[in-house]
């Protein structure tokens, strides 16, 4: 028997506005409204400046270990932007402008960095969930979300955000193999950056493309210039409404560039050459859509400047909320890990305490009055 | 009421909660056509369907990690783990997610998940289908821990595990799945978590235990003849320690029996409760008898690792002379 080909297909890439400002008429046309343009700029604007902040806030000392978003704005808010509100958005940590996009407050975020869980309560109505720190794990969460809305008939459908590290993970193959397999409304979205903290995309894949790890659970699968915000909505819009009609997963790799450190922790001089972050500064998500909107006739300079100003006063107003905020109570964190408060969490909050002797019947007696208050409430939400 | 065993009370546990209920799903490995490898899940596909009864792929992390989204999103999901010990890869997802989404969003979502999952020696099986790993879930601040030690307490803590707002991990003692049965009421009812049940009074010597070991302590009871109050706890997290201390505080001695590892084992945090609240009371240091600080040997040697009524006894009579 001759030896024939068992499979075989290609990987399409997606670009619409490059660097350069050649913009593909044929797949740009009609595709962002300008009005719905001039907003998606001030959005990635608003990110950016507020990123900026917080990075001086983590170096004086007013905020803790913060992850920067620069030049990654425009994966999640294509996304955002092309998602229906009550589609459930979940992310890993640079995401930051598709959340805003989403509703999610800016001072969540901050929160969230500024050590306070409360930056993580965000209203059900976001359809968002909280930032997941361990990688790739989000994954299964999406799907499992996306499959209880397919048990429930309703044609809500997940997108969940990753990056180039995270396809190394056994819960990026699980998330696929789920999803893929048992047949889950779920758009996986890559954001290859090229650097995981100091791993480069060898170290995590030896493919020519994240996009292709999609085929091995046939899936539908495609890359995107992720500089791009134009190539990322109709990537977007057309993988989004695919899963919503199939109800089948499809995997997008957006290729962007972490133009930051991994986080405020990390020093990238020492592991990456300044010169490719400086080509990546020519491929900015932020100057093609100015460059763009100013050869459209669209933009120009007070119209930047008034931009840049409500940008500067909305972080500032962020962070004034972010710090505002009353001090936690130490019974937050206690109440918070059961909806009923087990009697014995009950009196090491009330004696503040793990040993026993010389816990006084005062102590006792607020332990059972905190236990009593606490089952009366019942849950805690 | 019906005579069952542990097996088919956690069936109709599960029958009578998918009935009342439908955001209660189950998941796993071989649980639909297959009924589980156990059977526990047998007949339930074909009678509640491939959408509420399904078979995932072989992935524990998966399928952990899907039951989260699940219950995130409102569902009661009831995922199995075949055997303990393909906890394993399932861990991240349990500790890392399972226990903190309620605390991490200070309760903006919760996760209403009963992981069901055989546990424990003494049925010759292979590596990593015997061994005790509840201590190391006890540990975990935001789950819970259940491990019942009889039919009618198989049905009755499901039921309230299935129904508790948070993630709790249900431990099934496979050596006693089909040991023994007892009247299981058809009518529901529950159990609650966190609460002891005394299985004998006595004034001598107070012991504690759980799960399959319940039933090495009754023999060894019955063999020493002498006037012994046994506390089967029930659940490992919350821990009933009121019941312990009225218990100890009567009888003055106390022996903690557990299948899993010595060093570290929830029979170390009983012994130092015990050691806090009824240390005056006290007439011998608290015994413990576990598996030991090894792995759990294969099957040839399992019933040399494993408490059996002989040990118990022994320290039943150490105790009592000291």
């Amino acid at each position: 028997m001759p030896i024939t080909t068992a499979y075989k297909t290609e990987i399409q890439r997606v670009s619409i506005l490059d660097e350069h400002g050649n913009f593909d008429e044929k797949l740009g046309k009609d595709l962002i409204p300008d009005a719905d343009l001039i907003q998606l700029y001030e959005a990635m604007v608003t990110c950016r400046v507020l990123d900026e902040i917080a990075f001086k806030l983590q170096r004086s000392g007013r905020m803790g270990t913060y992850p920067q978003n620069m030049g990654q704005e425009a994966p999640s808010l294509g996304a955002a932007y092309v998602l229906h509100k009550d589609d459930w958005i979940v992310t890993c940590y640079r995401e930051n402008c598709g959340l805003f996009w989403r509703g999610v407050p800016m001072e969540s975020i901050l929160l969230h960095w500024m050590g306070d869980e409360r930056g993580n309560a965000m209203p059900r109505e976001h359809h968002a969930t909280p930032i997941a720190v361990p990688i790739g794990t989000q994954m299964l969460h999406a799907t499992g979300l996306a499959w209880a809305a397919k048990y429930r008939g309703e044609k809500r459908i997940s997108c969940t955000f990753f990056g180039d590290g995270a396809s190394s993970e056994g819960d990026f193959h699980e998330a696929c193999n789920f999803a893929a397999n048992l047949e889950i409304p779920v758009v996986f979205v890559c954001q290859n950056n090229f650097w995981a903290i100091s791993s480069p995309g060898k170290i995590n894949c030896s493919a020519p493309t994240l996009a292709q790890r999609a085929l091995a659970y046939g899936m539908p699968t495609i890359q995107v210039d992720g500089n791009d915000l134009f190539a990322v909505v109709k990537v977007m819009r057309d993988a989004a409404a695919w899963t919503r009609e199939h109800g089948k997963p499809h995997f997008v790799e957006a290729v962007t560039y972490r133009l930051g450190d991994h986080t405020t922790a990390d020093d990238a001089r020492r592991y990456r050459d300044q010169a490719e972050v400086e080509l990546w500064k020519t491929r900015d998500p932020i100057t093609r859509i100015y460059n763009y909107m100013k050869s459209r006739k669209l933009w120009d300079d007070s119209k930047e400047a008034a931009t840049r100003e409500r940008a500067t006063a909305r972080a500032n107003e962020a962070v004034a909320t972010a710090e505002g905020i009353a001090e936690p109570h130490r019974a937050d964190y206690f109440n918070a890990m059961y909806a009923q408060l087990p009697a014995d969490l009950a009196t090491q909050l009330a004696t503040h305490n793990t040993h026993s002797l010389g816990q006084t019947e005062e102590a006792a007696r607020a332990a059972e009055e905190a236990l009593l208050k606490a089952h009366a409430h019942g849950s805690h939400h | 009421m019906a005579n069952l065993n542990l097996v088919q009370a956690i069936n109709l546990a599960l029958i009578q909660e998918m009935e009342k209920d439908d955001r209660v799903l189950l998941m796993g490995e071989d649980v639909g056509l297959n009924g589980g490898v156990f059977r526990v899940t047998e007949g339930l596909q074909a009678r509640f369907g491939k959408e509420r009864v399904v078979d995932t792929p072989l992935a524990e992390s998966g399928i952990i990690g899907t039951a989260i989204g699940l219950a995130m999103a409102g569902l009661r999901p009831i995922p199995e783990i075949q055997f303990e010990g393909f906890l394993g890869p399932a861990y991240d997802q349990i500790c890392s997610h399972a226990a903190r989404m309620r605390s991490r969003t200070r309760g903006a979502f919760q996760v209403p998940l009963t992981i069901r999952v055989p546990v424990g020696g003494g049925i010759h099986a292979p590596e990593l289908h015997s061994d005790s790993p509840e201590a190391i879930y006890a540990h975990t601040p935001g789950l819970k821990v259940v491990m019942p030690s009889s039919p009618y307490d198989a049905k009755g803590l499901l039921i309230s595990a299935i129904r508790d707002p948070d993630p709790v991990i249900y431990f099934e003692p496979k050596r006693i799945y089909r040991a023994f049965r007892e009247e299981v009421p058809e009518d529901e009812y529950t159990l609650p978590i966190g609460k002891a049940r005394t299985v004998a009074e006595g004034k001598e010597l107070t012991i504690v235990s759980w799960g399959a070991s319940v039933v090495q302590c009754m023999q060894a009871i019955e063999k020493s003849g002498r006037d012994i109050e046994l506390i089967d706890l029930r659940t490992i997290y919350p821990f009933d320690v009121d019941a312990v201390e009225t218990s100890v505080k009567k009888t003055g001695r106390c022996v903690v029996v557990h299948e899993a590892p010595l060093t570290c084992g929830f029979g170390a945090e009983i012994a130092a409760r015990i050691m806090e609240r009824c240390f005056l009371h006290l007439e011998a240091p608290v015994q413990r008898v576990a598996g030991f600080d090894t792995t759990m040997p294969y099957y040839k040697l399992e019933l040399d690792y494993l408490p059996d009524a002989a040990r118990v006894g022994r320290a039943i009579d150490d105790c009592l002379a000291y």
